[in-house]
């Protein structure tokens, strides 16, 4: 009867331990690039994530070739002289919620946060800081962050012919809804 | 207490294996597993002069002109072929995923043609796996040259010929792509008894990216039937070029042995011969406009 009780909770340690953790594999992103010229939209809604909080520790992964574009030569374009997905298919980011300590996860709310990590897209990884908010809904959390990024930080080279078709910062939002995770 | 000491044990170990374990491996091993298609295997939905496995995704128009000059062996007087041009003009668009139609006209016999072309198997990695690439060609020409023989009953139907395709491509890198393209040519009518109305032949073709925007291709069609008694002096039609791609235009440059742009008449009437220096320079233009 104790080894019972003692598998029971052990098994119950293992599960608060991975209610902890939430996660999502439908996850949206987008990213705009506006000039005079021209306009370019994408978005990619097969965006995974996982987000620990007891840790404050998140990661994201993104499949480059999930984008879907207006023009289907943008996204061939995007996809075999810019990102090289064949070469590099993810771009990942590995993180931490700086500010954990004010965002109360068993009160529904919206709290700003500031997460700072590793963005790994095109084979060069660089250290980003964004903002962005968790809001906690009951049965799961959303968040949702906009920032910036510049393709050259990433070595995404640009020829001539198309530079001002292309801006030189892009804008990403990306916005998830997380339900928590069942342990395998 | 060996209980307590078991149960304290067994939590610590509970609690160390999730802290240790990295967030992104347990990410992928909780993501379902996508496909990955292979895109572009080539630039342009031609190789050279003979069709790739790609189509126009749908919702997209290619006009496409090109041109093959005369051969460079004609000499400095006609400036290597230069002087003559032999065009072709097409207007082709991307019905739905699997689907592309095609318009043309071209000066090689006054040939208007039509084709249609189905994707049936994508080349796909990860959660499903697909080694090649097919696609099914088949297109109609019907010339409107002059009958050489006007005195004789010339019925319309005798201007009608029928090329069937099946494509079969594998991207085998970012860089390098090869097809193979075994192809059925019908003719309602050839010059004389000597000409088989049914033509089969085997294409291979590839592209070696040289830059991002920069590939080498090459085409050869092999003729099975025996070339040795037509009436003609037949070649099979061998083809090397570039790809140049600038944004929505692909040009292509091609260097070849044959003078028709289209199935029927660079598989079953190519004269010229590569060794003798019957080569055509030439290019084509792919511009894509975006419909919907």
């Amino acid at each position: 009867m104790k080894r019972i009780i003692i598998v029971f909770t052990v098994s119950f340690l293992f599960l608060t331990a991975s209610a902890q953790k939430f996660m999502t594999q439908t996850g949206n992103i987008s990213f705009f690039s506006h000039t005079p010229i021209e306009d370019i939209k994408a978005y990619n809604n097969q965006v995974s994530s996982i987000l620990d909080i007891s840790t404050g520790e998140i990661v994201f992964q993104v499949n480059i070739k999930s984008f879907k574009f207006e023009k289907a030569l943008m996204e061939e374009h995007f996809n075999e002289n810019y990102m090289e997905s064949e070469k590099y298919p993810r771009s990942t980011f590995k993180g931490k919620i700086l500010n954990t300590e004010s965002v109360d996860f068993t009160k529904t709310g919206k709290y700003d946060v500031k997460v700072e990590g590793d963005l790994e897209m095109h084979g060069v990884t660089n250290k980003v800081t964004v903002n962005g908010i968790i809001e906690v809904i009951s049965g799961g959390i959303n968040a949702a962050s906009k920032f910036n990024i510049v393709p050259e930080d990433y070595k995404i080279n640009i020829p001539g012919i198309v530079r001002d078709n292309i801006a030189k910062t892009l804008e990403v939002t990306i916005t998830v809804k997380y339900t928590p995770l069942a342990s395998k | 207490m060996r209980h307590l000491t078991l149960f304290i044990f067994l939590s610590l170990i509970s609690v160390s294996l999730f802290s240790q374990e990295d967030l992104l491996d347990l990410l992928n091993k909780n993501v379902e597993p996508e496909i990955n298609f292979a895109s572009a295997t080539f630039k342009s939905t031609r190789i050279m002069n003979g069709h790739s496995v790609e189509r126009m995704p749908p919702g997209q128009l290619d006009f496409r002109i090109s041109h093959r000059f005369g051969t460079i062996n004609s000499g400095a007087y006609e400036f290597f072929g230069l002087d003559q041009s032999n065009i072709h003009f097409g207007l082709e668009y991307g019905i739905l995923d699997w689907l592309m139609i095609g318009i043309g006209r071209g000066t090689y016999e006054k040939t208007y043609d039509a084709f249609a072309k189905f994707t049936i198997l994508r080349q796909s990695a990860g959660a499903r796996i697909m080694p090649v690439s097919v696609s099914v060609l088949s297109s109609v020409a019907a010339t409107s040259i002059k009958w050489t023989d006007p005195e004789r009953d010339n019925y319309f139907s005798s201007r009608l010929s029928y090329v069937n395709q099946i494509l079969i491509a594998r991207k085998i890198n970012q860089s390098f792509s090869v097809q193979l393209s075994p192809s059925f040519v019908h003719r309602n009518l050839v010059a004389t008894e000597f000409d088989p109305n049914d033509l089969w032949s085997i294409g291979a073709g590839g592209r070696m990216k040289l830059t991002k925007r920069i590939s080498l291709n090459a085409e050869y069609y092999y003729m099975i039937n025996s070339k040795t008694n037509m009436s003609r002096e037949i070649h099979d039609p061998f083809s090397i070029g570039f790809d140049i791609e600038t944004g929505g235009h692909v040009f292509q440059l091609i260097f070849t042995n044959s003078l028709a742009m289209i199935e029927k008449g660079f598989i079953g009437e190519t004269t010229g011969d590569w060794l003798k220096g019957d080569i055509h320079f030439g290019f084509n233009i792919s511009r894509v406009f975006t419909l919907k």
